[in-house]
């Protein structure tokens, strides 16, 4: 397998907005590695969502290309694009996305439905999932009966069923106090650093340095820097 | 699991649909039952007699409307090959007195005893030898109250002539205002002013195996000066003639088209509406990997699931509605076929409605799970 996790290349996006055109992103050049946690930083409106959508299979580039564990994606069919968001990649939204008529097991077991597993062995798997993000004492709760905090760690939980080898997060700890983010952030860095997955982290937030491998700054569409993080970089020391 | 929950989780959002979906179901069941009454009234007295043929005057455009021609046009049908029951039917207008002394107008309906061609059918009180007196009528349990008639062996008038109640028949509703007195055909000629050499109509009965079709144009060729149809042609021209001649027809052929597609679309807007609040779950759905085969189970099932509540609780309203309007002089019909074709219905509007719904989930920008 390729060493990066996602590839991005030369990539650009433009929106129609009226009659006028709006460029997103600019010929974004990146590579994201295995085992390391990134930070996607930049102000509103500078491209960094919609280089998560594409990342994320959800957006096509209008140029460029992104290949992920070496596949090239971008080419792919939109009847082929569910499964490789399914198989490979998992995604952590700021409003969590949970489903508020099941419980936070159906929410996860959701994922392994997704993937065909039946019924009794998506719940076993969810339960245990449930367990590794501290919340097995919450498996029949809905979401509504949960704290920001619980209901963006059922959602990583959620991201995580199909063991993939990408998580991307949208302002994951946007919605939390701080402690609840410091959970969450711990949680993705340890899947990273421990399980050696690729996570891509969207956001302003600047407590969340101190977790990162590297950040890289997005400004008007293209990239305007790219460096390792002091802290993330000690931190992952530790753990490789 | 989804599909369920979706359901089930939000009770006043159910109910929302389901009402929608029941009241569309009672809706076209009564609208189409009123409909299917309507055209079954209008041409029972046929459809009931047993007869393969009807033999009238020339161009009579419905049943009521017959005009009386020589009863000795009978012989010549009895003598043609393939008649294996041949006798006489007279249906006219006559005057009821009631026991208050008020007056009704009845339809009285002469029928040969032999041949019981044309005889009263659903019979609750009485049968149909009893008819034998020369006196006795048969009336439906409907007219009861109306024509004054409580009870079997009560006497009353009939166009100054007596007459005796010698029972009853169920849901024999005349399609017009006036309801159809049953008695023999030699009463039936005094009640209705009858030349004795007259008849209204003949009833062919053909023998079995023959070709219906054969045998009316060998009766037609003898009898040039009169019409001879087949039962389902008289049964259609006589629907078709008050169905389109009459604006009563009209009204309620459009009522059924009306509440069909009011029906349909009060579904369509339901279940459309259920899907586009769960959108924005569709588009996470899509965003963890769901693929569009796995919405449209999710949105389909969701959709059967409400139709059959809905149809279940509207067909049990619709029922009881036909029942509660059995006394009034309305009738509304709900055959079997239409509860089966119902459920199809249902289900067809519920599922197309997903369908149409579905569109916009798999048009669905997924990134939209990212916008806020």
């Amino acid at each position: 397998m390729s060493d990066s996790a996602i590839r991005v290349r030369d990539v650009s996006k433009t929106f129609a907005q009226g009659a006028a055109a709006v460029r997103a992103l600019a010929g974004v050049d990146l590579d994201i590695d295995c085992g390391e946690l990134m930070l996607l930083m930049g102000p509103s409106g500078s491209g960094k969502t919609t280089l998560l959508s594409i990342m994320g299979c959800m957006l096509r580039p209008c140029r460029g290309s992104v290949s992920i564990l070496g596949e090239e994606v971008t080419g792919l069919s939109e009847r082929d694009l569910p499964r490789v968001r399914r198989d490979w990649i998992g995604f952590v939204f700021q409003g969590f996305n949970l489903f508020p008529t099941l419980t936070a097991v159906d929410n996860v077991g959701l994922a392994f439905d997704l993937r065909g597993l039946p019924r009794r062995q998506a719940s076993r798997r969810a339960t245990e999932l449930l367990e590794q993000v501290d919340l097995g004492d919450k498996r029949d709760a809905f979401p509504a009966d949960l704290s920001g905090g619980q209901k963006q760690r059922v959602a990583i939980a959620r991201a995580i069923a199909g063991d993939p080898w990408v998580v991307l997060a949208d302002e994951p700890t946007a919605s939390l106090d701080t402690r609840s983010g410091r959970v969450v952030m711990k949680l993705l860095r340890g899947l990273a650093h421990d399980r050696g997955r690729a996570i891509v982290i969207v956001t302003h937030d600047n407590r969340l340095l101190e977790y990162a491998d590297r950040i890289v700054q997005i400004e008007d569409g293209s990239i305007v820097s790219d460096s390792a993080s002091a802290g993330g970089a000690g931190e992952r020391s530790v753990h490789s | 699991m989804l599909a369920w929950r979706n359901l089930v989780h939000d009770k006043i959002r159910l109910a929302v649909t389901v009402t929608g979906i029941v009241f569309a179901v009672v809706l076209i069941v009564v609208e189409l039952g009123l409909f299917i009454g309507f055209t079954t009234t209008t041409s029972s007295l046929i459809d009931q007699s047993g007869a393969d043929l009807w033999i009238s005057a020339r161009n009579v455009p419905f049943i009521e409307q017959g005009t009386p021609f020589s009863e000795r046009k009978l012989s010549t049908v009895m003598a043609t090959p393939g008649v294996a029951a041949a006798s006489k039917y007279v249906l006219r207008f006559a005057e009821w007195k009631r026991p208050d002394g008020g007056q009704d107008s009845v339809l009285v309906v002469g029928f040969d005893l032999q041949t019981r061609l044309g005889a009263p059918w659903n019979i609750i009180a009485g049968q149909v030898d009893d008819l034998r007196q020369p006196d006795a009528v048969f009336i439906d349990d409907i007219y009861r109250e109306r024509l004054g008639a409580a009870r079997v062996g009560q006497v009353v008038e009939v166009q100054g002539r007596r007459a005796r109640i010698a029972g009853f028949t169920q849901g024999i509703r005349a399609f017009t205002t006036s309801p159809y007195v049953f008695t023999r055909f030699k009463a039936a000629q005094n009640y209705t002013v009858l030349r004795e050499d007259e008849t209204v109509y003949l009833l062919v009965k053909a023998k079995p195996n023959v070709d219906v079709e054969g045998l009316r144009r060998r009766l037609a060729a003898r009898l040039p000066s009169i019409d001879v149809m087949t039962t389902a042609e008289f049964s259609r021209r006589t629907r078709l003639f008050w169905m389109f001649t009459t604006g009563a027809g009209l009204a309620v052929l459009l009522a059924a088209v009306l509440g069909l597609v009011v029906g349909i679309v009060i579904v369509a807007q339901t279940i459309y509406a259920t899907t586009v609040d769960h959108i924005r779950e569709y588009a996470t759905l899509k965003a963890i990997g769901a693929s569009n085969w796995y919405l449209y189970k999710v949105i389909v099932l969701q959709a059967v699931i409400s139709a059959l509540i809905g149809y279940a609780l509207g067909i049990v309203i619709a029922v009881l509605v036909i029942r509660g309007s059995k006394e009034s002089g309305a009738a509304i019909l709900l055959p079997p076929g239409m509860v089966a074709g119902m459920l199809v219905l249902t289900l067809v509007m519920c599922v197309s409605a997903a369908i149409f719904s579905i569109r916009k989930v798999t048009r669905l920008d997924p990134a939209l799970v990212f916008k806020g």
